[in-house]
């Protein structure tokens, strides 16, 4: 809880904000030296995804203190991130749906 | 019947964290969602769509087979960077009040708006020239989901700059003129509008790859 930090925590905090930064203007590099590597949208997507969610983790655990915070608010992110899953997955679905039915087009045409 | 909601900066017992803080985790939640349809839609429109970006390269005849073709990478590293230091300055912003260095309070927010202001310059910069060369979000999906995604956020970044200069000017009043209860109210506006301001760094984190570089 960060609004119960002694100065010395605070202190030793401030450090790790400096660090935090370091290691994200690196990450940020590495992003940029990677997409310029001859890797197909595949294995692209995921090295990027994977770099951008220890970055998003840096933030979120050092900078918004998520790391040291209450469990409500760790419920309501778990909540979100159920919601966010499912909205993917509807949409993929919908896209999916969207083959299925050309698939029934070119069958339907085959068989008539 | 006159109902007041209390504003206090002490975590309530049901809840374990202060009303400021559960409301602002509350509101990130709903823009994660905001924000997650959106790259929903551009992972459907990507998934079906035949090319991508489906466009050629400014200023010639060859078609674009990456998106980094048609937009500035150095650009938008650039302000991946702006964003990331304004995100640090706006931790050492509220860590200054904690440590009653006021001065440095003031110092730490003005750099964070400035680097706002920044990003926003570079990205005017990034549009114009897309606008120059005859480019606009209608011109075809990939550019309207280009200019969706970073203009939402780009709106964020500006929203943000108000919250942000409030606390660097007149909102200043409830610490230079406030008691030690006051001054603990106005750490904890600080705290919760860092929160909202790490967000806008960590949609940019997803964005710069996702949009700019696959």
């Amino acid at each position: 809880m960060a609004e119960h930090m002694t100065v010395e925590e605070v202190k030793k905090h401030v450090k790790v904000y400096v660090m935090v930064f370091a290691a994200l203007a690196v990450l940020t590099v590495v992003t940029v030296a990677v997409s310029y590597l001859d890797f197909t949208i595949g294995p692209a997507l995921i090295v990027a995804l994977i770099i951008a969610l220890i970055k998003g983790g840096l933030v979120a655990g050092y900078f918004m203190h998520l790391i040291s915070e209450k469990k409500v608010i760790a419920w309501v992110l778990i909540v979100t991130v159920v919601f966010l899953v499912c909205m993917f997955i509807l949409f993929i679905s919908a896209l999916s749906d969207q083959e299925m039915s050309m698939l029934y087009d070119v069958v339907g045409r085959y068989v008539a | 019947m006159d109902l007041q909601i209390p504003y206090e900066v002490i975590p309530r017992r049901d809840t374990g964290v202060n009303n400021a803080k559960l409301g602002i985790w509350l509101f990130l939640a709903s823009e994660v969602m905001l924000f997650g349809g959106l790259f929903a839609a551009y992972i459907f429109l990507r998934m079906g769509a035949e090319a991508w970006p489906g466009m050629m390269i400014p200023d010639t005849t060859t078609m674009a087979e990456r998106a980094d073709q048609v937009l500035s990478v150095p650009l938008a590293t650039l302000n991946t960077m702006i964003l990331i230091a304004s995100s640090v300055t706006m931790v050492m912003s509220w860590a200054s009040l904690k440590l009653n260095d006021f001065k440095k309070y003031k110092l730490y927010m003005g750099l964070t708006i400035l680097l706002a202001f920044g990003f926003l310059i570079v990205k005017a910069f990034e549009y114009g020239s897309k606008f120059g060369h005859d480019l606009f979000p209608s011109t075809n999906m990939f550019l309207a989901v280009y200019f969706v995604l970073t203009g939402l956020h780009a709106i964020h970044v500006t929203g943000g700059i108000i919250v942000n200069a409030y606390f660097w000017g007149p909102g200043t009043k409830m610490w230079t003129q406030g008691n030690d209860h006051d001054k603990a109210h106005f750490t904890n506006r600080i705290e919760v509008a860092g929160l909202y301001w790490h967000f806008v760094d960590l949609v940019w984190i997803f964005l710069f790859p996702t949009i700019y570089l696959l």
